[in-house]
């Protein structure tokens, strides 16, 4: 039975590619589970609309086009003009901002980085975390800071919706080095949503990003699950075909 | 090998199925790579419905603009140039747009176009693709009651773009979707709601 | 002759007889198909190269029509990749086939070449399949390394920065060497320009033509076998070696099931996993290449790392960079380093079986460190697998010789 012997080799392969490369990404603190759910189409709807609202001002997605959005997200032409294309005259066109490039440059010191990609490059959970991340220090230029991306350009935009935060840091003294750790978030003032609602806001904010990254990926997967329906139809062809054939084999 | 022990109608269909399902395999995998090679979003972004705006053409004059890339004519007829079109329909190949191809429906008729006054044809000429030039003169002596003619290969077509009889060209010049969004505005490539 | 010059102007016999009267389709069919006989113990390990075509069919197939919407250029290639992969039709099916087909491409080659290992396949008289094997190989390094620059990603540009830099380690001529083959001062749109005329043309037609030749050397020698024993020894009255079945319908019927299987292994990743968790799609290739800013963690992808870790493992540019030459060109040597009198690891000794089983060991820890940092434990770790990657070549011409083997049977050991 030398078939057999290969199964656990297959095994460790198996394993060894599954185990996942962390996504390079730098600053303190663990990431918080974004737990985003590709196949809730109102979070996705919601996310969109946070997007527009909120990010598209400043952020691009070039090669996201509205008439995608429109037909994943089941928006019409109508709903997509009056909710979503605030800086888009025609629905086929891609997300763009209203923003000179030359502007954004000017004003916070580097472009703002297109969004299309961000949630594949960069993962959910540090979006998730990235947009919590925020607590107030004084010193900078925008007045925050990032525990996540110590030092980015981008203001707390969503700090009507969040409130203000502070971040608590415990010191540690080893050898005379002192070493700071990050303990957790305190508020400082009430945003409109409360934290509960403000993680639902970031989420399907989230969720929409992890969208716009890859939106084929739920007609990939139903494409794939009839695609092994119909090898595995053949799988069991093609052995019975083998073992007839082998028959003649003493 | 003992051939008693083999079933050769087990073997035969088996062999005949497992085939069949391969080739179906194979087919089925064809698609996707085939329709990568359709226009794809971006083209058809690109090639989305244009507007023109009629009231920079004068009676008599024509407009050519591209959509999707192609050229399209768009004549203003005056009332001269209606009343010659029913002179020269002894001349023509199908005068009636019997072709349903080379028009929507709703240009299927004497002017070939949704309001007599305007003329919109692809200025393709139907032999070969070259663009037709305007030759709107009459020349009795000719029996020519103007219209397009084409430099490649001399087909003929009158002012509502029917070929002549006798010339390499089998087919009208084609009528692309259009709609009147007001009176002085024409959309090329949508009609729907329109007519 | 004389038929054909009898049936001129007069066809009899059918389009093939025409056909076979100027053509070798016939011949050719029954020499490489219908009666090529290889062994009837062929076991699992037999299977990779067939499905080194397959892959090589994928990849080929699926970058054609990559190429009709990609565009080699810096300022575009990044957006014509998101192109395909949203604007075209499928164009995302196709480029995860492509993609994950580059790294199923190392799986089956590796394992084909562990199979030579296992059972002795590049011994005498099988020297020069082993030889163009091992070329093919390199080559497939190279079309690798080059297609992974087209997408002009953040991992595409600095792994090729990385990647050339090495060639900036040879004495003398390593930085003029550095330029010409960037074709410019740093990597750009003219590097990136004739590493796709590499990727499409050039290195795919030297890869058919050895892949070719690979065949026409194995079907000149005959396939090995598990038992490293050779069929044409023991053959019938008709002249077909007994323990050989012909290649079609027995092999073909096996291989079939075989490659129906790695279509379901390879669909589960390309519909369900394409990224792979960040091996086979890099997540900082998600963003388009930066000059300004080296992604955090830069290895290379997981079928080059295990030479990635011999390189970091000597403190020494050119050494290292000699080190990783020598580490991926030693096993051309292998029939040459091999003394054995078997073939087949049934019958060698405990000593082979140890050394195999540790350079197997050492190649995957080395795989892994590579996508580790180079510091600490891990500098340490790659050095001891490198030493004992390096041993298991350099040693074998002595522990082969005195190893004890077993009797090897006349004929193969088949259990229907």
């Amino acid at each position: 039975m030398h078939k057999l012997r290969i199964i656990p080799k297959l095994v460790l392969i198996g394993a060894i590619a599954s185990m996942t490369q962390v996504h390079a990404a730098g600053g303190g603190g663990p990431l918080e589970e974004a737990d985003i759910d590709p196949g809730n189409i109102p979070s996705l709807q919601r996310g969109a609309a946070n997007f527009m609202n909120y990010c598209a001002g400043c952020h691009s997605a070039q090669y996201v086009r509205y008439t995608t959005i429109g037909k994943h997200l089941g928006l019409s032409e109508e709903q997509l003009i009056d909710n979503l294309m605030f800086n888009a005259n025609k629905t086929f066109e891609t997300i763009n901002t209203a923003m000179p490039p030359e502007d954004a440059e000017r004003w916070f010191g580097s472009v703002p980085p297109d969004m299309s990609l961000i949630a594949r490059a960069k993962g959910a959970d540090y979006l998730y975390s990235f947009l919590k991340g925020y607590y107030v220090e004084p010193g900078s230029p925008t007045g925050v800071n990032n525990l996540y991306l110590p030092g980015t350009s981008m203001p707390h935009v969503l700090w009507e919706l969040q409130g203000y935060q502070a971040a608590n840091y415990s010191e540690h003294s080893e050898n005379g080095i002192v070493t700071r750790q990050f303990e957790g978030f305190e508020p400082l003032t009430a945003g409109v949503l409360d934290a509960e609602a403000y993680d639902g806001f970031v989420r399907d904010t989230v969720n929409f990003l992890a969208y716009i990254a890859e939106p084929i990926r739920s007609d990939r997967r139903t494409v794939g699950v009839w695609v092994l329906i119909f090898l595995t139809i053949f799988l069991v062809l093609a052995y019975m075909l083998k073992k007839e054939i082998w028959k003649d084999v003493k | 090998m003992t051939e008693d022990a083999v079933d050769n109608n087990r073997r035969h269909f088996l062999t005949l199925a497992t085939g069949a399902v391969g080739v179906a395999g194979i087919g089925l995998a064809a698609v996707p790579f085939l329709s990568s090679l359709k226009p794809s979003a971006r083209a058809q972004a690109l090639g989305a419905p244009v507007e023109v705006p009629l009231s920079t053409i004068e009676p008599g004059q024509m407009a050519r603009v591209l959509w999707r890339g192609k050229l399209i004519f768009v004549l203003r007829r005056d009332e001269a140039m209606l009343a010659r079109l029913a002179d020269g329909i002894h001349q023509l190949r199908d005068p009636d747009s019997g072709v349903v191809e080379q028009q929507p429906e709703y240009a299927a008729n004497d002017t070939r176009s949704v309001r007599p006054e305007y003329l919109v044809v692809e200025g393709s000429c139907t032999h070969l693709g070259c663009a037709p030039l305007e030759d709107f003169e009459v020349r009795p002596s000719e029996d020519w009651h103007g219209g397009f003619f084409c430099p490649c290969h001399g087909s003929k077509f009158d002012l509502a773009g029917r070929v002549h009889k006798g010339v390499p060209a089998p087919l009208n010049l084609r009528v692309p979707p259009y709609r009147f969004v007001r009176d002085d505005l024409i959309l090329i490539g949508q009609d729907t709601g329109a007519a | 002759m004389a038929r054909a010059k009898a049936e001129v102007g007069r066809p009899t016999g059918g389009l093939l007889r025409w056909i076979d009267d100027r053509f070798p389709l016939t011949k050719t069919l029954k020499y490489h198909v219908t009666e090529y006989y290889a062994s009837k113990n062929f076991n699992i390990w037999y299977v990779f190269g067939v499905l080194s075509f397959v892959v090589l069919v994928i990849q080929i197939v699926t970058g054609i029509f990559l190429t009709m919407n990609y565009k080699p250029s810096a300022a575009e290639a990044f957006a014509s990749v998101e192109y395909i992969m949203r604007d075209v039709e499928w164009g995302w099916l196709i480029r995860y086939m492509h993609s994950t087909g580059a790294s199923f491409f190392f799986i089956v080659v590796y394992l084909h070449m562990f199979r030579a290992m296992l059972y002795g396949s590049y011994k005498k008289p099988r020297e020069l399949v082993w030889v163009i094997g091992m070329l093919i190989f390199f080559v497939l390094m190279a079309e690798a390394f080059a297609g992974y620059l087209l997408p002009w990603g953040q991992m595409s540009y600095w792994g090729a920065q990385v990647i050339i830099s090495l060639f900036g380690a040879i004495p003398v001529v390593g930085d003029g060497l550095v330029e010409f083959i960037k074709g410019d001062y740093s990597i750009s749109d003219i590097t990136l320009n004739r590493f796709f005329a590499l990727h499409v043309i050039a290195l795919p037609l030297l890869l058919i033509a050895l892949v070719f030749v690979h065949i026409v050397a194995l079907h000149e020698v005959g396939s090995s076998n598990p038992d490293g024993i050779e069929i044409k020894d023991h053959k019938g009255p008709d002249g077909v070696p007994l323990d050989g079945v012909a290649f079609h319908p027995y092999h073909t019927s096996k291989d079939l099931l075989y490659i129906v299987i790695f279509l379901m292994i390879f669909s589960a990743v390309v519909f369900f996993a394409p990224e792979m968790g960040g091996f086979f799609l890099e997540h900082a290739n998600f963003e388009p290449a930066n000059v300004r800013a080296t992604p955090e963690h830069i290895a290379p992808v997981w079928y080059f790392t295990p030479y990635y870790a011999i390189l970091r493992a000597v403190p020494d540019k050119l050494g290292g960079a000699m080190l990783m030459a020598v580490a991926v060109l030693l096993p051309l040597f292998l029939p040459w380093l091999d003394k054995a009198r078997v073939r087949s690891i049934r019958y060698r000794g405990w000593m082979y079986k140890s050394a195999l089983s540790l350079f197997v060991v050492s190649f995957i820890v080395l795989g892994w460190l590579g996508l580790q940092p180079s510091e600490g434990i891990y500098v340490l770790l790659a050095r001891i697998f490198t030493l004992i990657y390096f041993l298991f070549f350099v040693l074998m011409p002595w522990y082969t010789s005195i190893d004890k083997t077993k009797p090897v049977p006349d004929r193969v050991v088949y259990n229907a």
